[in-house]
């Protein structure tokens, strides 16, 4: 009897009364908590009929602002968030070392703390007063040309040991000497990209960089919010799929950026959406952390949470659910693509099964 | 086979230490920073700072709003999962994905629409406010918002655990004479005690933190609906930053110990594993 | 307790699984019921202890129509198949769990769970919890949590279905000690034949929702009442056809078996146990089936060989018992298959067609021997 079958049959052993009154008060509990609210706030919203809802979001000059604000600071967060909860997960998922528990629980981290605290940590750093203030103010794009020439030997190096063959036997030339190469060819490309941004002067001289009461500020500050997301979805995805596929790749002959591309994404496609898209409603709904780092600087520096804010400060009511409506529906699509992504997964373990039970029969 | 892994797969030290790289400078550095600078009061400026009456107050309210709130998501989080697992009813695939609203919900949307609804003239205030239930600007308010904030987290922790339960203990209870409570009491609630205990956690830690769903919601009144971390914005906004870090290192703190005593009792609950 | 059976009706959605079962269980009896996988002998248990609802039919204990009483007001021990031990509880608390809800006295549920601890040697394991115990402690603790509040009948699904070769001996052998002491009524389901013989007063074989034979395991096994029986206790090849007037024709050929016991007219099942087919390798009055060596293995106490007709290309398999003298076989070559003890059920297959007088100056090809 399948596990359906059996959840089923146990709900006969509990009296009929017992199972209305609770699946009664379950509903109840959710249509109060939350479906009210939710119809409330397109209620809201319209209530000043939908010519006053398309002018409240387009019209306005500051809440189109916002509206654009947060369509760059969530997607950027949501990118670097990415990044690292793929390499995370997959250094997590597929090896074992010492820490490894120790990580995972750091990752974590970013939930227990809370949004406001986190604002306050990169206003203590990066803010006037804080400890890289002063030296921000005074030449902050001094230290653009560094960041960024790092960053191209950082690229180096990834696609070095991407690309770079598995099997022993095939290594030649710049292949086999990992050490040389990182420190020469890093050391090249770090030249290559510095020289030209010091000789072209592509950074302002003696220009304040700012970064809180500015924009990298708030990304920063969605970052970290948001640093969890994608990571601990794709964990338990690249833990339960294992590491057979990977290394059969590699016993083939594949080298890391082919093992990674043609192998791990696309069976961790659907996890990999969905994180992607929670993270992002998360990213783009972030109040706390962006309040304290943002300096309410309309038409500057709200995003749409605090659109949302400074609106019902003003009393403006259907202004302020217009904008939330706004956030609403990207919820209620983080829902339906969560609905979608399992889905699909389950189809693709059906299917998968399916083959095996084809081939042994 | 660790180390199988490490020669044979690539991308070890790779992803490893961006991992570690990112971790240090987004998340470990700033938090460190915040210790650092705590530090530079002195002790006696410290314990100024924290120890007011306001922000005892304060405490008080973050800590205890969360607390009742991560309790009752504990008894309607394990009432809905055990509905939405055992029972069949019309739609009930549509509530479940509902379920997860909070989660992708802003929250200060939440507490926007929260405020609108429980205040006289809203659509559920109107019934209550009559009754005597305040649901705006009062603490009852903000409890209420951070069990909206926290739904999700007991049901999904106690959901797949509801659904793997083994259907012939619950059997055998039968056979041994248990009637249908004393099953329920005896042999499945034991076995779900450590999801709601993890899911306590997970509320109770969101509910400590949260800010943008209680600023609608509470009015912001010191000592009677002000939570901690408003307290701490309104030092920022004073500019006095010591103060204000000082405040969020208690936080910290007690957020962190919280967690750990979570841990602890979610370890001793599921002692019989092992 | 006695149990009583009656007419008991069962679907799952479009599967049946009991099909108008009835059944005597006398007091103190310790039965099995045996049958294959969906035969429904684990519903049927599950019937008696009150865990599923017959759709129809009764259930009736020592006089008293019990057919609608739920579980837990009926007086059975239920041991599960995989045991189904509360992991939250020690090995203590689970034995004691039956009086607990029964709101037996402290004392009283003291002295019954030592008692039981005692009879199933497990006194030192007592505040262990079951993820610390072996399979075969498992199932002692769950009988004696079955034990523990003194049911009238205990009920056993399978119960060493889970556990290795050696185990199962030793937890036969207890069970029958055990009921030789205490005589409580016991029903166990089984698919293992040797089993239900080995522990088994009576043997209740049971097939697609049917009880097909009940009886002493000796008597089932002697004198099996119908073709599945037949089949199913003991290595048995089977050969389909047709009876007419006290012969029995091979499938299409014109091989004819003589029909010792009445069987009606029409289409059959003739079984053999595969220690009755003997084999020749020269042609031989007795032996007239031709079929080719398929494959031979020697090793054991019988040489089993698996022949394939001429005729047909259908299977037969022999075990010949080397006490006796075997021929040199070789896979490949021809032989002759005479078969001994032939037994003739009815197919069900189709009801039997009016058959044409026999003809009196056809001479049979065959005869049975012995």
């Amino acid at each position: 009897m399948s596990a359906e079958g059996t959840s089923v049959r146990n709900s006969q052993n509990d009296a009929v009364w017992v199972r209305r009154t609770l699946t009664g008060f379950a509903v109840l509990v959710i249509v109060v908590l939350v479906i009210i609210p939710l119809v409330n706030v397109f209620a809201q919203a319209l209530s000043e009929g939908f010519g006053t809802y398309w002018d409240n979001l387009f019209h306005d000059h500051d809440t189109f602002a916002a509206i654009k604000l947060t369509m760059i600071v969530a997607p950027t967060a949501l990118l670097l968030n990415l990044i690292f909860g793929v390499t995370a997960a997959w250094a997590i998922a597929k090896f074992s070392f010492p820490g490894r528990t120790l990580l995972t629980a750091l990752i974590d981290l970013p939930f227990s703390v809370s949004p406001v605290v986190a604002g306050l940590i990169f206003v203590l750093i990066f803010g006037l007063q804080g400890y890289l203030g002063p030296f921000l103010r005074r030449d902050g794009y001094s230290a653009m040309p560094y960041v960024l020439s790092l960053l191209a030997v950082a690229l180096y190096v990834l696609l070095y040991l991407g690309l770079r063959p598995i099997n022993p036997l095939e290594l030649r030339g710049w292949w086999r000497h990992p050490w040389l190469a990182t420190l020469v060819g890093g050391g090249l490309v770090f030249a290559v990209t510095f020289a030209p941004q010091i000789y072209f002067e592509l950074w302002p001289r003696d220009t304040s960089l700012k970064i809180i009461f500015a924009t990298p500020g708030l990304i920063l500050a969605t970052a970290f919010i948001t640093f969890p997301f994608v990571a601990r979805e794709l964990i338990p995805v690249m833990e339960a799929i294992g590491v057979e596929e990977e290394l059969a790749a590699v016993s083939l002959g594949a080298n890391g950026w082919q093992v990674f591309w043609q192998i791990t994404v696309p069976n961790i496609k659907w996890g990999l959406i969905y994180g992607i898209i929670l993270c992002n409603a998360r990213a783009m709904g972030e109040f706390g952390a962006v309040y304290v780092v943002s300096g309410h600087i309309a038409g500057l520096t709200d995003t749409m949470p605090l659109r949302i804010e400074k609106l019902f400060q003003e009393y403006n009511l259907p202004g302020s659910f217009a904008v939330a409506s706004l956030l609403t529906l990207v919820a209620l699509l983080t829902l339906l693509a969560k609905i979608g992504v399992d889905r699909a997964e389950a189809n693709r373990i059906k299917t998968a099964t399916e083959g095996t039970n084809e081939l042994r029969s | 086979m660790a180390s199988v892994n490490r020669r044979v797969l690539p991308g070890f030290s790779l992803t490893l230490g961006y991992s570690v790289f990112y971790l240090s400078i987004l998340v470990l550095v700033p938090i460190a920073a915040c210790f650092l600078k705590a530090g530079t009061l002195t002790l006696d400026d410290f314990v100024s700072a924290v120890w007011t009456d306001r922000a005892r107050a304060a405490y008080a309210l973050t800590f205890g709003a969360a607390f009742v709130a991560a309790i009752a998501n504990v008894i309607l989080g394990l009432l809905i999962a055990w509905v939405l697992v055992r029972y069949e009813f019309p739609l009930k695939k549509l509530l479940d994905s509902l379920v997860d609203l909070p989660l992708a919900l802003p929250t200060a949307v939440a507490g926007l629409v929260y405020s609108a609804l429980y205040v006289p003239t809203g659509w559920l205030g109107q019934f209550l406010v009559p009754l005597g239930i305040q649901g705006a600007y009062t603490r009852l308010g903000i409890v209420l918002v951070l069990i909206f904030v926290g739904l999700p987290f007991v049901v999904r922790t106690v959901q797949p655990i509801l659904d793997d339960l083994d259907a012939e203990t619950e059997d055998a209870s039968a056979s041994l004479g248990g009637t249908r409570w004393q099953t329920f009491r005896h042999v499945i609630l034991p076995l779900l005690y450590p999801a709601m205990v993890t899911g306590f956690g997970l509320a109770f830690a969101r509910g400590v933190g949260e800010y943008g769903a209680v600023v609608f919601v509470s009015g912001n009144m010191p000592f009677k609906t002000e939570i901690a971390p408003i307290l701490i914005v309104a030092r920022l906004e004073e500019f006095a930053y010591s103060e204000a870090t000082a405040i969020a290192v208690v936080l910290l703190v007690l957020s962190f110990l919280s967690l750990l005593l979570i841990n602890v009792v979610e370890r001793w609950s599921t002692r019989y594993e092992r | 307790m006695s149990i009583s059976i009656d007419r008991v009706y069962k679907k799952f959605g479009n599967f049946t699984a009991l099909d108008g079962v009835s059944l005597d269980v006398p007091d103190g009896t310790l039965l099995a019921l045996l049958g294959p996988s969906g035969s429904g002998k684990t519903t049927l248990l599950r019937i008696i202890a009150g865990l599923e609802v017959a759709d129809s039919g009764t259930v009736i204990s020592d006089g008293e129509d019990i057919t609608q009483q739920s579980a837990r007001h009926r007086k059975v021990g239920f041991v599960f198949q995989h045991y189904a031990l509360f992991r939250h509880m020690t090995v203590a608390e689970n034995i004691a769990y039956g009086l607990k809800v029964r709101k037996a006295p402290r004392k009283q549920i003291r002295e019954r769970v030592d008692e039981m601890l005692h009879l199933i040697r497990l006194e030192t394991l007592q505040n262990r919890y079951p993820a610390q115990l072996s399979g075969g402690q498992r199932q002692r603790v769950a009988l004696a949590r079955a034990l523990a509040a003194q049911p009238s009948v205990l009920l056993l699904d399978e119960p060493f279905g889970a556990l290795d070769a050696k185990v199962r001996q030793e937890l036969r052998q207890w069970i029958r000690r055990l009921h030789d002491e205490i005589h409580v009524t016991s029903i166990f389901v089984t698919h293992d034949q040797e089993e239900a013989f080995e522990v088994a007063d009576r043997v209740v074989v049971m097939n697609h929702a049917r009880i097909e034979q009940i009886g002493t395991p000796q008597d089932v096994y002697s004198h099996p009442a119908t073709a599945f029986v037949y089949q199913f206790l003991g290595n048995v090849t089977t050969f389909g056809g047709t009876v007419r007037d006290a012969w029995f024709q091979l499938g299409q050929t014109s091989t004819y078996l003589p029909v010792t016991e009445p069987v009606r007219n029409g289409p059959a099942i003739a079984c053999v146990r595969n220690h009755d087919v003997k084999v020749y390798t020269q042609p031989n009055s007795a032996a007239p089936i031709a079929a080719r060596i398929t494959h031979v293995n020697a090793a054991g106490s019988v040489v089993r060989v698996e022949l394939e007709r001429t005729d047909d290309k259908s299977r037969i398999a022999a075990e010949l018992c080397k006490d006796n003298g075997v021929p040199p076989l070789q896979p490949g070559a021809t032989a002759y298959v005479e078969l001994r003890n032939v037994r003739v059920f009815p197919s069900d297959a189709a009801p039997p067609h009016p058959s044409p007088a026999v003809d009196a100056t056809r001479q049979p090809v065959a005869r049975a021997v012995g």
